[in-house]
């Protein structure tokens, strides 16, 4: 009852003022408080039509924290989001992740998503750090927050174009003839961009003489793989993704589509788990060229301890790329953080700038991970990889092949 | 020019999944011709059917045709329950009402299936389903047929019931004259129940049948309802035959303009079917003209 009369106006205005100011600098005392813990917001399509390989990235995320600690020494605390395999949803979460606090955002595998997440990060002045998306526009927008350490889609099929013709050569066989299928969205068409782009460049030994875009979600592929067959390709190309992969090759076992190999050149889907999985001995042999894992790095030998002590039953070789290029992502991250010693989001996009990370020391295959102007890692490596004996194999480049080489596959029958 | 196996087997295909959407649609047409109510919950109903046969294969380790039937008498009461206590009190009010209702159980529907199924999708193992039949040039997915003949089959007993059972006619009494139907006792409201029954029946068997054929999410319903009504509206509402015969067109047009044209533009030439029987013909192709 009193207290109003002891409060005198010009009392009550200081304290305002002094609230004010208290309040106003409270969420950099909250940030400089937090600043030992770096908080990674990992966005990735956990279920829908790309579940299963936002699953096996996030593999990745939640090796992250220990492997990081070890490597780095720094303590890192993951926020995780599912895109549910929507662009909306995917911004929706980055927007979310922002607001519980995120200092950086990783993801989203899908070019599409990311393309949203990336909006959003550039929007709100966090640093976004892209673990897989190939759409090239992503890095070309003179975007300040957004880094990727992947191969954007004309490296990654020019990659995966060239190593072609080493298979034909370990193999002594050359496909005159080839049919492209690719799927039409984001990733897609900048794929099947850079596949028609690169082939006269690339002096291929075969020609394309069909190209057919179907729907990533398509529900069945019958009159694609029947167009496909009845051009009577020797070699047949693809840029898939998981599900659809799994209905295109069922839908050639239906139709007793055999040509020489089936070839990706640098889309995920044939190497995938489930793929094999669903398959069985149909998944055997099909071949993509992709970016990889390089088994002898330090990041992989502690991704590979921690994963076996995690989920003994769990194959590395069938996440090596989903899992090596997040864990990466989350990588890049918490080395600024470490050099920036702040989680402030200039600071750390500054020091992302700065990143070089030996070629040695990081799970993904290719040179030091270090960004140009665009903030895009050049030097990404792809290798030869084939399903052999129920599980994905590295045959070439010769320096870390497991396994030599099968082409054509014995199941090939000329028509 | 494609040379003709291709041509063939592209058509067969077509024809075979358009058997199976044509039995999806009779659903829709059936309801329409005796009540005149739109479903708009269709494809949602269908989708749970789709969900039904795999959840019941996998506890059961059955195969789809052998759930077919436990599938099918459960989905009939379902219609029958869901008629008679819920929807009959909408018959004689405003279309909009109904309309509303019916979107209201589709929303339903598909947010209990996201609730408890996820978001993933899910479909059917069975051990056929990689085999084909060679039949001279052509080689036809031995799925795709044994679906289709049973669509065949369900479409044959459903035409049998309203043709040759007497609660078959008192239901195209009711359908031609509802007025008279009561004025001579026919129980109009379980007669009512009994087609709704009778088109939720045709919706489980073709999604049975579906799931062999395509994966389901939740969010699958819209697109067959989508379907179900193209299919419809271009054989003519109300019409059973004409369900069955625009089946068969879509199947067939969205085929072949799919080896023509590019296999991702093949539902725009649906659409385009739609809009020309909208134009020339918008009481269907084999709806009576009013």
């Amino acid at each position: 009852m009193t207290i109003d009369r002891r409060v005198s106006r010009r009392a009550f205005n200081t304290l305002l003022a002094g609230a004010s100011v208290g309040l106003s600098s409270a969420p950099f005392g909250v940030v400089r408080a937090e600043a030992k813990k770096l908080k990674v917001g990992v966005l990735l399509p956990r279920s829908g039509t790309q579940a299963l390989i936002g699953q096996s990235c996030f593999k990745g995320a939640e090796l992250a924290p220990s492997v990081i600690k070890q490597l780095l020494g720094v303590d890192v605390e993951i926020l995780s989001a599912d895109t549910e395999s929507n662009v909306d949803v995917a911004r929706n979460r980055a927007e979310r992740l922002i607001q519980d606090g995120a200092h950086v955002l990783v993801g989203a595998f899908d070019s599409g998503h990311t393309s949203a997440v990336a909006q959003v990060a550039e929007q709100r002045g966090i640093p976004h750090i892209i673990n897989i998306a190939g759409a090239p526009q992503i890095t070309e927008q003179g975007y300040k927050f957004v880094f990727r350490n992947f191969p954007p889609a004309p490296e990654l099929v020019k990659n995966g174009l060239s190593l072609l013709n080493d298979i034909f050569t370990a193999a002594h066989t050359t496909p005159k003839s080839a049919v492209f299928m690719h799927v039409n969205d984001t990733f897609g068409q900048s794929m099947a961009k850079g596949v028609l782009g690169n082939l006269p460049a690339l002096k291929l030994p075969f020609t394309i003489t069909e190209t057919i875009s179907y729907d990533p979600a398509a529900k069945e592929l019958s009159l694609e793989v029947a167009k496909a067959k009845a051009a009577r390709p020797e070699l047949l190309l693809v840029v898939c993704r998981l599900n659809d992969a799994i209905v295109l090759r069922r839908e050639m076992v239906k139709q007793r589509f055999a040509p020489m190999g089936i070839v990706s050149p640098g889309s995920p889907g044939l190497y995938e788990e489930q793929f094999s999985r669903a398959l069985g001995k149909h998944a055997e042999y099909a071949i993509c060229n992709t970016a990889w894992y390089n088994p002898k790095s330090q990041a992989t030998q502690l991704v590979s301890a921690a994963l076996k002590k995690s989920e003994p039953q769990t194959e590395l070789a069938f996440h090596g790329t989903n899992v090596g290029y997040t864990l990466d992502a989350i990588l890049v991250a918490a080395d600024a953080f470490k050099r920036a010693g702040s989680a402030e989001p200039k600071l750390l996009v500054e020091a992302i700038r700065k990143t070089n990370i030996a070629s040695n020391v990081r799970m993904s295959l290719g040179g030091a991970i270090a960004f140009n102007a665009k903030g895009q890692v050049e030097g990404n490596r792809s290798a030869v990889i084939q399903n052999l004996r129920g599980k994905p194999m590295v045959t070439l480049p010769a320096d870390i092949a497991g396994a030599t080489v099968v082409f054509p596959s014995p199941e090939y029958k000329k028509s | 020019m494609p040379a003709p196996d291709f041509v063939l087997n592209v058509v067969l295909s077509g024809i075979l999944t358009g058997m199976v959407y044509g039995l999806m649609a009779l659903g829709l047409s059936v309801i329409f011709g005796v009540m005149r109510v739109v479903n708009f919950a269709h494809g949602e109903l269908t989708t749970l059917a789709m969900y039904a046969t795999a959840v019941a294969c996998e506890a059961f380790h059955a195969d789809p045709f052998v759930t077919l039937v436990p599938v099918t008498l459960g989905f009939f009461g379902l219609g029958y329950l869901l008629q008679r206590l819920v929807i009959n009190r909408f018959i004689s009010r405003p279309e909009h009402t109904q309309l509303l209702l019916l979107v209201a159980i589709a929303i339903v529907l598909a947010n209990v299936l996201l609730l408890v199924f996820g978001p993933d999708a899910r479909s059917v193992q069975t051990d056929y389903q990689l085999d084909s039949i060679e039949l001279g040039p052509l080689l036809v997915d031995s799925t795709r047929v044994y679906a289709a003949g049973t669509a065949l089959v369900a479409t044959l007993l459903l035409f049998a019931f309203f043709r040759g059972t007497m609660m078959g006619t008192a239901i195209r009494a009711c359908a031609d004259n509802q007025r008279g139907a009561r004025v001579i006792g026919l129980h109009i409201e379980h007669l009512f129940a009994v087609t709704f029954g009778l088109g939720t029946a045709c919706v489980a068997v073709a999604g049975s049948m579906l799931v062999l054929l395509f994966e389901v999410t939740p969010a699958s319903g819209p697109a067959y309802t989508l379907l179900g009504f193209v299919i419809v509206v271009v054989g003519g509402l109300g019409s059973m035959t004409g369900a069955l015969l625009g089946g068969v067109l879509i199947g067939v047009s969205e085929s072949v303009a799919g080896m023509l044209v590019t296999p991702s533009a093949k539902s725009m030439i649906s659409f385009a079917l739609l809009i020309l029987v909208l134009t020339f013909r918008p009481s269907g192709l084999l709806g009576a003209r009013r």
